[in-house]
C-alpha cells in the first residue's frame, strides 16, 4: 500500500475501493457468521471497530521497540487483551446479544482484518494516521456487515433490528419468511453477489483471466 | 466408543468448520486456488487442530477453570478469562514446535506443508476450535476426536473448493464475478450440500 498523508483518503479509501472484505479477502469469518441479525452486525461492528483502532494505536505507538522477530506475537497479545475487555463488557452488559455471538467475539483476536492492518499499516506509520487508517477499515468491515445483516434479517423474518417491518403472512399480511436466508450458505450467496455488484460498478477491482478461452477471444479491456 | 465416533463426524461435516460455522474462510478462500496448495492447508490445519485442543484442555482444566487452584488453597479464584491469551500461547507455541520438528525431522513433508503453518496461528478456526471445546466442555478424549474431526472436515472442504475453481479456471465468467466472487458461491452451493448432513444427522 502507497504512503498516503492525507488523512481523508485514508479514512474513506476502505469503505468501497479498498474495503477489506470483498477486496482484500479480510475478516471475512465473522462478517458471515454473525449476520443473521441486524443487532448482532451491528454489535459485531462496533466490537470489531474499537478493538482494530485501539490496537492499531497501541503497536503503532510501540512500534519502534517491537523486535520484528516477535512482533506477531506482541501484535496477538495486545489484540487478546483488547478483546478480553470487549468480552466482559459484552457479557456483563449485552447478556443476551453476547450468547447470540457465542464464541465470535474472542475470535476476533484472530480476525486476520486486525493483525492485517496492524501488520500492515500500524508497524510502519504514526499512532493518528494508523488509528485513521484502522478506523476507516473498520466501518468498511461493519458496512458489509450491515448490509448483509440487514438483508438476511429483512428477508429471513421480515424484521429489522426486530421489529416486525414486512408483515408476515402467518399473521394476516403477505410475506412468506425464506427461512434459508436465515442458513449458513445464503450469507456465501449475499456475499458472492455484493462482491459481484461491486466489482461490476468498479471495474479495476475485476481479477485478471487465468485463462483466455480460445477462438473466441475478445480484445481484453 | 460409538460416542467418539459420532462426534468424530459431527465434527466433520455436520458441523464442517468453513461451511456451515464460517470458521477459517479466509485462508480457506485465499489458498484454494490450486489444489496442491489446498490439500497442504488441510493437511496442516488437521495436525494443528488435533495438537492444540487437547493441549488447551490439558492447560485450561489445570489452570484456568474456576476452581482448578482449590488444591492450592484458592478454590475460588477463576482465571476463565484468561484463556483467550492462553490459547492464543499455545497454539502460537505449538505451531512452531511442529514446524521444528518437521523440518528437523520430515524436511520433505516441511517443504510440502511447511510453508502454511506460520499463518495457522492466526486462523480462526483453530482458536475456535479450543473456544468451542470450553463452551461445550469437552474431556479429554473428546476434544482431541473433536480437533481432528474439525481438521479433517476443513481439508476435505479446501480440497474440495480448490478442484472446483481449478476447474473453472476455464470458465468463461462475468468479469465482476470472477475470482472472489465465484469463490463465494461455490462455497454458498458447497454449504448447502453439507446442509444435507445436518438432516441426515437430525433425522436419526
Amino acid at each position: 500500500m502507497e504512503k498516503r498523508t492525507d488523512l481523508w483518503g485514508t479514512l474513506t479509501d476502505p469503505l468501497i475501493r479498498q474495503n477489506p472484505v470483498t477486496l482484500q479477502i479480510l475478516g471475512i469469518c465473522s462478517a458471515l457468521a454473525v449476520t443473521t441479525t441486524l443487532a448482532t452486525a451491528v454489535t459485531m461492528s462496533i466490537s470489531l471497530t474499537v478493538v482494530l483502532t485501539l490496537a492499531a494505536g497501541f503497536v503503532s505507538v510501540i512500534r519502534r521497540h517491537i523486535p520484528d522477530t516477535i512482533r506477531l506475537i506482541v501484535q496477538i497479545v495486545i489484540v487478546a487483551s483488547l478483546v478480553i475487555v470487549i468480552d466482559q463488557i459484552l457479557q456483563a452488559y449485552f447478556a443476551e446479544i453476547s450468547r447470540a455471538l457465542s464464541v465470535y467475539v474472542g475470535l476476533i483476536t484472530t480476525n486476520c482484518l486486525v493483525l492485517g492492518r496492524t501488520e500492515a499499516f500500524a508497524r510502519h506509520h504514526r499512532p493518528l494516521p494508523a488509528m485513521v487508517d484502522a478506523f476507516g477499515n473498520g466501518l468498511g468491515y461493519s458496512l458489509i456487515l450491515i448490509v448483509i445483516g440487514g438483508l438476511r434479517e429483512l428477508f429471513g423474518k421480515g424484521e429489522l433490528f426486530g421489529i416486525q417491518v414486512l408483515p408476515l403472512a402467518d399473521a394476516g399480511g403477505w410475506f412468506t419468511p425464506l427461512s434459508l436466508m436465515l442458513l449458513a450458505p445464503s450469507a456465501f450467496f449475499l456475499l458472492g453477489l455484493l462482491v459481484w455488484a461491486i466489482r461490476s460498478l468498479l471495474r479495476e477491482q475485476v481479477e485478471a483471466r487465468e485463462h483466455t478461452p480460445p477462438l473466441r477471444t475478445e480484445p481484453a479491456e | 466408543m460409538t460416542d467418539l465416533w459420532g462426534l468424530f463426524v459431527t465434527a466433520a461435516f455436520v458441523d464442517n468448520m468453513p461451511l456451515t460455522l464460517f470458521l477459517g474462510l479466509c485462508t480457506f478462500l485465499a489458498l484454494s486456488k490450486r489444489p496442491e496448495a489446498a490439500l497442504g492447508l488441510g493437511v496442516a490445519m488437521t495436525g494443528v487442530l488435533g495438537v492444540t485442543v487437547p493441549l488447551n484442555h490439558l492447560i485450561y482444566q489445570g489452570l484456568l477453570a474456576p476452581g482448578a487452584w482449590a488444591w492450592a488453597g484458592l478454590p475460588e479464584l477463576d482465571l476463565s478469562y484468561l484463556s483467550l491469551i492462553a490459547f492464543i500461547g499455545v497454539i502460537a507455541a505449538s505451531v512452531q514446535f511442529l514446524e521444528m520438528v518437521l523440518d528437523r525431522f520430515f524436511p520433505a513433508i516441511h517443504a510440502a506443508f511447511g510453508v502454511f503453518l506460520p499463518l495457522l496461528t492466526v486462523q480462526c478456526a483453530i482458536l475456535a476450535g479450543s473456544l468451542f471445546m470450553v463452551e461445550r466442555s469437552y474431556t479429554l478424549a473428546q476434544s482431541a476426536v473433536f480437533g481432528l474431526g474439525s481438521g479433517l472436515g476443513f481439508a476435505v472442504a479446501v480440497a474440495m473448493l480448490g478442484a472446483i475453481r481449478t476447474r473453472l479456471a476455464y470458465a468463461d465468467l462475468p468479469d465482476g464475478l470472477r475470482g472472489l466472487g465465484i469463490a463465494f458461491v461455490l462455497a454458498g452451493l458447497m454449504s448447502l450440500g453439507f446442509a444435507s448432513f445436518a438432516q441426515m444427522a437430525a433425522a436419526q
